[in-house]
């Protein structure tokens, strides 16, 4: 029998993982590239949303997108097929989230850093909020049809995120959503979050976003 | 249902940890869980005790889980309340100006080696 000893952790339980997206957050930044993750419930629109984003914004930079689901390659077909810029899909083996190792492992896939990578994460508000993915902005989507009672529901994701995108503005007349009780909700989980709203199929709102990721991107990085 | 990718994550690092105190095996690891961590203490049991099976150094260890209440405190009336009863909302002044002082924790606390 060897010698028995306790020994002290204290650690959080991702601690391995939030070393990793430390790790590769700092290595982006140095090689001139900026991530954004963007995460929502299922069907919020983030990829109509990142087509109309790319498409606007790749006569200024160059950019990337990295499609994650359980399955298939739907998503990154059609990025690739409307934006015509680099898109990888990533396949999450039945996980409902993306961490930094496959975010990392994705990013080598890509051939090539563009200036700006948008990681479209897992459809889904629970888990994917609980791992940092060494992103440098955390974007939430809501979407009208969702009501403007969501960040209630789902405290987490809303809470860690830096920019929470309000979407598809374009059917307020169809659904009860209160775009000033939605903020106020959103500012109970958190007050530091910037607030915009769109409609990637009017483009209402949508030069603003342009702005302010380019703004982002130039300027403040999460360190 | 995230608990398998947290406690892969829990492993992987009890292993390291193990592996550099040139431990044989790891009798038990103990965790300290938040009662609103949206850890599910069974179902991450049931997790732990299949994923174990396939380490090197964990396959008899045992698990134990320290459950942390959850307090929030409302910055108005300096109240202190529990989160799971009350929420967001302060039961003494209806305030929404609150914040989780404990209960959201997923800690790693200590093991036992040999």
């Amino acid at each position: 029998m060897g010698k028995v000893r306790t020994i002290l952790l204290n650690q959080s339980v991702l601690a391995d993982n939030d070393g990793e997206a430390q790790r590769l957050r700092e290595e982006l930044k140095e090689k001139g590239t900026f991530l954004i993750n963007v995460m929502s419930s299922p069907g919020a629109g983030k990829t109509t949303l990142l087509v109309g984003l790319i498409n606007r914004l790749k006569e200024h930079i160059s950019a990337g997108v990295m499609e994650a689901d359980i399955d298939s390659d739907v998503d990154a077909v059609r990025v690739a097929e409307k934006t015509g810029c680099k898109s990888i899909q990533l396949h999450t083996g039945g996980m409902c989230h993306l961490d930094a190792q496959m975010t990392r492992q994705g990013l080598e896939g890509l051939d090539g850093l563009p200036r700006l990578i948008f990681l479209e994460n897992v459809g889904n508000l629970v888990c994917p909020a609980e791992y940092d993915t060494g992103a440098h902005l955390d974007a939430v989507l809501l979407s009208v049809p969702e009501g403007d009672d969501k960040p209630l529901k789902y405290p987490l994701v809303f809470q860690k995120c830096g920019l929470v995108i309000i979407t598809k503005t374009d059917a307020g007349d169809y659904f009860p959503f209160d775009l000033q009780k939605c903020i106020r909700n959103i500012r109970l989980r958190n007050p530091r979050a910037d607030i915009l709203p769109v409609s990637a199929k009017t483009g209402e709102g949508m030069r603003e976003l342009s702005e302010y990721i380019l703004n982002k991107i130039n300027g403040k990085e999460k360190t | 249902m995230h608990e398998l990718g947290i406690v892969k994550h829990v492993i992987a690092q009890a292993e390291k940890t193990a592996e550099e105190n040139g431990a044989e095996r790891v009798l038990k690891l103990t965790l300290e869980i938040g009662e609103v961590s949206s850890i599910v203490p069974s179902y991450f049991t049931d997790c732990f005790e299949w994923a174990k099976k396939k380490t090197r150094l964990m396959r008899d260890t045992e698990l134990e889980m320290i459950i942390l209440k959850a307090v929030s405190y409302c910055t108005k009336c300096k109240n202190t309340y529990k989160t799971t009863e009350h929420a967001k909302i302060c039961p003494y002044c209806k305030s929404a100006e609150t914040y989780l002082v404990t209960g959201n924790e997923m800690t790693i606390k200590d093991m036992v080696i040999e």
